[in-house]
């Protein structure tokens, strides 16, 4: 009795706790009917116990979950009684946390782009949603619809804006479906944008002369079709008539040396181009934009794997009027890449660095006069390949935004 | 030994003597070379980071793979250091590659954050020779290679674990999807991973050209098979990756190892993705 006058003099009550940082479990060890008797007199509500299992018999453990402020009067209070006890949770606010962030990722809707899991891979429908969340959440953010895929999938450009007729800097990423790392890093090039605009001043000063323009799914059908039937489906998924062979490589039907070395006539193949330039609705609906927008400045078009930061051109060898200064931008773009993990790319033109391609996105592009003009391959460099794990997907992104804003900057720099 | 060292250090003086080791290699921030012809491949110094020096060297790595590769053991390319190209006419002709490069061992690594400071890094030498024959069918290259410390390789404490775990009676693994479509490998089946890997290097070095780039994109399935022998015997059905076609092509194949004996590859047959296929890519 004595012993609990001076437990309860020691003990100070806390009430309406908000968190429970410090608690602690512990689970006691009664030997005898005695020390039974000793627990169950302890003052619950005043020390704020709540007995997970309660103090019946000795042959039984007795599991207390004790504040954080009590916990001193109850080991004093055990130690005095030389009541046996460990500590089965040493902080109950770690646990709870980890549980919520558990829960989130398993939560079918989150509720809001903070709420949403960048460390693994969406499909289109999550995809959709964060973009419609990132729009509700961001005035700069809208969502402009170019166009339909050949299954009449929206096909959604994020335009990041400050102001009214602005010249505009483009991103793609997932035109090839089953490069799975790029459309999860355009999400999260996304989010960086709404982040870091008004705390970056590098970047808000981008934005606040150019808009930015995001396709994040670029092949919505291809993508969908990666996620139901085929991991490694690259095309659009159009037939092709008279072929039992469906879709057509959306990275050789543009209108840069359509039909040339480096694409196929073969509708079975990975790399065949079409019937005709521009035949494709994923890549016309692009063609129409960049034409009617007209103020495009830059533009890259992101893929993987191979890690390398390539320039036009991939249909000729003749070298771009401004190689010189492309090869150079690419040199610093790509240092800063590797600033961040010490991931290393390659880079140079497309037809000397990886093959010869024709009908690419960036020969046209640079054609219609977007200088900046440049195709990412991501990582990795055929470990994993395509089946990069999801817990690269930031540092993935993180590195390459730092190559994407070194772009940008010289861009905005250096005004044509 | 002593023969050894001296027939190693014969042939890398050979090595150094084709080598114009006086031409001062490309660093990446020179301008790059202008290629007039790429349809025809460069002759004389390459380009290290350029797609020539790179498939070349990435047969090497297939052909060191095969000899030495393990369920523990995977060398990936790192980076080209140096490269040149010729036309050989004496003997067998084709293009011959002589590079020197470096590779890593990603095999027992399960660090996957940083890609580029994992497992240990050998300096390695090669000549690769695509031959070039008379009718249309595809020859193999041939692949002359020295790597420092190789020797040095042996057997780890893992290696072992996993031999006498599954060379064990009742051992009968099956797995599916390695890595998954997140890219998720469990730690236990990484080696079964790294095995498919080793075994496609056969396929891969044997299928190579100078139009074509190989990397495996995943194990569609692999079963254990049941044999008298101390062997670790596995089915496999992989897909192979051709980065110049970019092409999926299928391939089953039957491969056994032992730490003693290496990896090596009993059965092949290549699976067409359409009725009408007619073949693997190949040399054009």
């Amino acid at each position: 009795m004595k012993g609990l006058l001076v437990l309860t003099a020691l003990f100070v009550a806390v009430f309406g706790k908000v968190t429970f940082e410090g608690d602690q479990v512990l689970r006691i060890t009664a030997k005898d009917a005695e020390q039974i008797s000793l627990l169950k007199e302890l003052p619950e509500q005043t020390l704020g116990l709540d007995f997970w299992m309660e103090p019946v018999h000795e042959s039984l453990p007795v599991d207390v979950h004790v504040p954080f402020h009590s916990l001193q009067a109850v080991r004093a209070f055990l130690a005095y009684n030389q009541i046996q006890y460990n500590i089965m949770i040493e902080n109950v606010q770690d646990l709870l946390d980890d549980e919520e962030r558990e829960m989130v990722k398993s939560r079918a809707f989150p509720r809001s782009t903070d709420d949403f899991v960048y460390t693994t891979y969406h499909d289109l429908n999550s995809i959709y949603s964060f973009i419609d969340m990132l729009v509700a959440e961001n005035s700069m953010v809208s969502k402009i619809v170019i166009g339909q895929s050949y299954e009449s999938r929206p096909l959604n450009v994020l335009k990041f804006s400050t102001g009214a007729n602005r010249p505009g800097l483009w991103i793609d990423t997932g035109i090839h479906s089953r490069e799975w790392v790029t459309q999860a890093s355009g999400i999260w090039f996304a989010k960086k944008i709404v982040t870091d605009y008004g705390r970056d001043p590098v970047l808000t000063d981008i934005l606040n002369k150019y808009d930015i323009f995001l396709e994040i799914v670029t092949n919505p059908d291809g993508y969908a079709y990666t996620h139901s039937r085929d991991r490694m489906w690259r095309k659009t998924r159009k037939p092709n008539p008279g072929s039992s062979c469906v879709g057509v490589d959306p990275n050789r039907n543009w209108d840069a040396g359509f039909g040339g070395g480096g694409s196929s006539s073969n509708p079975c193949t990975e790399t065949y181009r079409g019937p005709s330039a521009h035949s494709e609705p994923e890549v016309k609906a692009i063609v129409d934009f960049v034409k009617s927008h007209g103020n495009l400045k830059a533009f890259v078009s992101i893929h993987s794997y191979s890690q390398m930061l390539l320039y036009p051109y991939g249909y000729k060898s003749t070298p771009a009027k401004d190689q010189a200064e492309l090869h150079a931008l690419a040199s610093k773009a790509i240092s800063e890449l590797q600033s961040l993990y010490n991931t290393s790319y390659r880079y140079g033109s497309i037809i000397t660095t990886i093959y010869q391609a024709s009908g690419g996105t960036i020969d046209w592009t640079y054609d219609q006069g977007i200088k900046y003009s440049y195709t990412f391959e991501l990582r990795d460099t055929g470990r994993y390949g395509f089946i990069l794990p999801a817990n690269q997907i930031i540092p993935t992104a993180e590195e390459t935004w730092l190559a994407l804003m070194a772009i940008m900057e010289h861009t905005k720099n250096n005004p044509y | 030994m002593e023969v050894f060292w001296l027939l190693l250090s014969l042939s890398l003086l050979e090595l150094s003597a084709a080598l114009p080791g006086s031409h001062s290699t490309r660093r990446p921030t020179d301008p790059a070379p202008l290629q007039s012809q790429t349809q025809t491949m460069a002759t004389g110094d390459l380009v290290p980071t350029h797609f020539p020096a790179r498939r070349a060297a990435q047969v090497a790595l297939h052909h060191l793979n095969t000899h030495h590769g393990s369920p523990f053991r995977v060398f990936g390319l790192q980076q080209v250091h140096t490269a040149t190209a010729e036309d050989q006419v004496v003997g067998t002709a084709g293009r011959k590659y002589s590079l020197d490069f470096s590779v890593t061992d990603y095999g027992s690594s399960v660090c996957f954050r940083s890609m580029t400071n994992e497992g240990s890094v050998l300096r390695c030498s090669a000549e690769v020779l695509f031959p070039r024959t008379e009718t249309h069918t595809h020859t193999p290259p041939e692949v002359h290679l020295r790597c420092e410390d190789l020797t040095h390789i042996s057997s780890s404490p893992e290696e072992l674990a996993f031999y006498q775990k599954h060379t064990a009676p009742h051992s009968a693994i099956s797995a599916h999807d390695l890595p998954d479509s997140q890219g998720n490998i469990s730690q236990d089946m990484q080696p079964f991973w790294h095995l498919a890997r080793v075994a496609a290097s056969f396929i891969m070095l044997r299928e190579s050209s100078e139009n074509t780039e190989y990397n495996m994109a995943q194990v569609a399935n692999l079963t254990q098979q049941e044999t008298s022998e101390k062997q670790l015997m596995l089915k496999y059905h992989v897909l192979l990756h051709d980065i110049v076609s970019q092409e999926i092509i299928h391939w089953k194949l039957l491969c056994s190892w032992s730490p003693e004996g290496g990896v090596s590859v009993l059965e092949t047959e290549w699976l067409p993705k359409c009725p009408h296929d007619t073949g693997p890519p190949t040399a054009n």
